[in-house]
């Protein structure tokens, strides 16, 4: 059971020194009760007292390495209901499901597919995780080829689905580095499944028809000392699996229920009988607290959408998204070609070089680090001025690739025309226009 | 000891709006619980999937997107009955594109005298958006309103530089006002107090809180209207209580993603399909931050968020 702020007061050591960036020990206490701080940035605690203040303090939704290698990627962690109150961590793993009665020669095929969905977008590299390997025949030989395979060609990380705990030995020994989700134990074989995961070290996925069932199997597991777990509540309408997503966060979060503080995995492979609907399905598990999604298979149409939507639910309300800063090709431009500036906010970024796209005209667009703000909130901050832009401009090489001088700049911006001018020698500034939607009109007059 | 769901208290109630007029309206909110936590409370009106239709010809949709109306598409009262009579559409909105004073801007008169053939034309209530150039909205949605007198017509977007205008014509020939502010808590509070002292009434207002596309902002959106409908249930926000309206086909569809061939980027497959799952991905994200009334394009993404409507409210 989770301790109060009181409690866990009485185990610190009471100097208030401040190092942990508290002003009292007490403060400090009710930040580790909340889960919003960590009791390692306590510079006196005793070991006795971390001991017991390790459960108390860790957040409540268990974060957990899955995989291994280059896709290997972390669940779990989540202290939060809501992403306004903090940014969600554990990004969830996307899987394809591939069945043993999948032929050999086929899965090489697709996993070179597969590797292909590969997304570059604001300086992430947006692509799934995991390959679900199901054993669907009891044929141990051919789960552990499946997977062996897996990781022979692919760096996907796995999860293993067999109940049959000889199957999934099997299939453990041929891909034990990659660090294969066992799924799952229920509790017909959690003595033997939670055995093995815990001599292998690898986490384990438990499927149980209820939360009662759940809590069960998590109570009996973390006895054996088994801490990595996974839940299925095995609810495959979507309803069902959406409230199930909302109580188990909720019991994590608002009771502290350690026996249900754990990543979920969910199976939109189960609940539809096409790639379309399954697709809306995982978007609803992006947005609502699944750990773990596994579709029937990866198609650049659907898991664009998806990636794109996990890497916006994801990222931090507090923090702009940004791109970097530099000189962007539009076009394929030239030495007379526009230059246009604006400021490094991804959204802005976006919008603009899109625009500018569409406008078929070839073009640079010079991105300004404005630490992620938009052309006004940048320019009423001070940091999209005159000045700042002309010493960006200055240094920033456009000067060797076109023999002009012309700027063009936002027109949210157009009072740093002046000072601009200036800072840049012998420039022509010109006044974009306010929004975006009116560049290929400017642009296209402006090649006239 | 056994399990029992954790619940959390509700204080407050997303009022119940009914937009049209006679025979022709279409109830949204009502909603005592965050969307879909049927476990806790009720929805006696689920979200309802508005089609958009344009005032005039698109001049820069994908192919995918003209297709379903191609035999309709230049003909806006042909087209709204089109969206009624086969795709069942409870809700028509009409994008004023042919207004916008940076493009066609087509004077106030004549875009009045489409929207009365538009209205005249279809059983279901009809909501108006304008370009968001206020000057030009401000004209037009007054001259609207004025035509259609008694419609109860829904007016957007109002933003608060044309608020006084534009809500006192929707006062004085009985319309809804959709409240307009850039993804911000307090203005759209402070928007609906203004409408409030206008004279405006609660049950002829809608928020929108601003819609982003995916990748183009939505994570922005589906937070601020996360925070509007907790202020709404769980904060006694009295000001807040009021559905909420996402104009999300029109922003998809214009992202470069929606349209981008498949030989420029052939891992992302056929443009269409794609276009279509981003719309139904981005209407799910909306729908779970509480969108009574959710604006989209294409009939299959349409047809993909209904039934997660559907399948979300179904009996367990």
């Amino acid at each position: 059971m989770a301790l109060t702020g009181i409690q866990i007061f009485k185990m610190l050591p009471k100097t208030n020194c401040k190092e942990c960036g508290h002003p009292t020990c007490l403060a400090f206490a009710m930040a580790l009760a909340s889960g919003k701080a960590e009791l390692a940035s306590c510079p006196d605690v005793s070991d006795e007292a971390k001991e017991q203040l390790a459960e108390a303090s860790a957040p409540p939704v268990r974060p957990m390495q899955i995989g291994a290698g280059d896709r290997s990627f972390k669940i779990g962690g989540e202290t939060v209901l809501f992403r306004h109150e903090k940014t969600f961590l554990g990004s969830p793993g996307l899987g394809v499901l591939v069945s043993t009665d999948t032929d050999e020669g086929t899965l090489t095929e697709k996993l070179k597919v597969w590797d292909t969905f590969q997304f570059e977008r604001v300086g992430f590299n947006l692509r799934p995780e995991l390959v679900a390997i199901k054993d669907v025949n009891g044929d141990a030989g051919k789960f552990a080829a499946l997977a062996k395979k897996v990781i022979d060609e692919s760096n996907f990380c796995l999860v293993l689905m067999s109940e049959d705990v000889g199957v999934m030995k099997a299939g453990i020994d041929s891909c034990a580095d990659r660090k294969p989700v066992i799924y799952a134990a229920t509790k017909d074989n959690v003595d033997d499944m939670g055995a093995l995961a815990k001599e292998k070290g690898l986490p384990l996925a438990i499927k149980a028809d209820d939360m009662d069932g759940l809590m069960d199997l998590t109570g009996k597991l973390t006895g054996m000392g088994l801490k990595d777990l996974i839940l299925d509540s095995n609810s495959r309408t979507v309803r069902r699996a959406f409230e199930d997503q909302i109580w188990l966060r909720r019991e994590a979060i608002m009771k502290k229920n350690r026996a249900l503080g754990f990543p979920t995995i969910t199976f939109p492979c189960e609940m539809a009988d096409n790639l379309d609907k399954e697709t809306v399905i995982a978007s609803m598990f992006i947005a609502k607290y699944a750990g773990i999604i596994i579709l029937s298979d990866f198609i650049g149409e659907s898991l664009f959408p998806l990636l794109v939507e996990r890497l916006n639910i994801y990222t931090d309300p507090q923090r702009p998204m940004t791109v970097e800063q530099g000189i962007y090709e539009i076009n394929g431009p030239d030495e007379n070609s526009p230059v246009c500036i604006t400021t490094n906010f991804a959204l802005t970024y976006f919008i603009v070089s899109a625009e500018i796209d569409a406008s078929r005209v070839p073009s640079w667009l010079l991105i300004m680090d404005t630490e992620g703000l938009s052309v006004m909130t940048a320019w009423a901050a001070g940091k999209f001025v005159g000045d700042a832009v002309g010493i960006f401009v200055n240094k920033s090489g456009i000067f060797d690739k076109v023999k002009h001088k012309k700027l063009i700049i936002p027109g949210y911006a157009a009072a740093i025309s002046g000072d601009l001018e200036e800072e840049v020698k012998d420039s022509e500034i010109l006044i974009g226009p306010r929004d975006a939607s009116q560049i290929t009109k400017f642009l296209k007059e402006f090649g006239v | 000891m056994a399990f029992e769901i954790p619940k959390i208290n509700y204080t407050g109630k997303i009022k119940e709006i009914t937009i049209g007029a006679g025979n022709k309206t279409a109830t949204v909110g009502g909603r005592d619980c965050y969307p879909f936590h049927l476990f806790e409370g009720t929805m006696p009106h689920p979200p309802i999937i508005a089609m958009e239709i344009w005032d005039m010809e698109p001049d820069n949709w994908p192919e995918a997107a003209i297709e379903p109306f191609k035999d309709v598409i230049s003909d806006p009262p042909a087209w709204a009955k089109k969206c009624v009579e086969e795709y069942g559409a409870q809700i028509i909105v009409v994008q004023l594109k042919s207004t916008d004073p940076n493009d066609k801007d087509r004077p106030v008169d004549e875009a009045a005298d489409m929207a009365k053939k538009i209205v005249d034309a279809v059983p279901v209530p009809v909501v108006f958006w304008g370009t968001a150039v206020s000057e030009k909205d401000e004209q037009v949605l007054k001259k609207i309103a004025e035509v259609c007198e008694g419609e109860n017509l829904s007016l957007s977007p109002v933003e608060e530089a044309i608020h006084k205008s534009v809500g006192a014509s929707a006062l004085g020939y009985r319309h809804t006002v959709v409240a307009s502010t850039p993804i911000d808590i307090n203005l759209a509070k402070q928007l609906n107090i203004l409408l409030g002292n206008l004279g405006v009434q609660d049950e002829h207002l809608l928020i929108d809180p601003t819609t982003g596309g995916l990748g183009y902002g939505i994570e922005y959106a589906y937070s601020v209207m996360e925070r509007l409908f907790q202020a709404g249930l769980t904060q006694e926000d009295d000001k807040l209580q009021i559905p909420m309206i996402n104009n999300l086909g029109n922003e998809i569809w214009k992202c470069k993603e929606a349209g981008l061939p498949k030989d420029e980027l052939p891992t992302m497959g056929e443009p269409g399909r794609r276009a279509i799952l981003m719309e139904a991905v981005g209407a799910v994200c909306y729908l779970l931050a509480g969108s009574d009334i959710l604006i989209m394009r294409h009939p299959e993404s349409i047809k993909l968020a209904q039934e997660m409507i559907n399948d979300l409210m179904a009996e367990n």
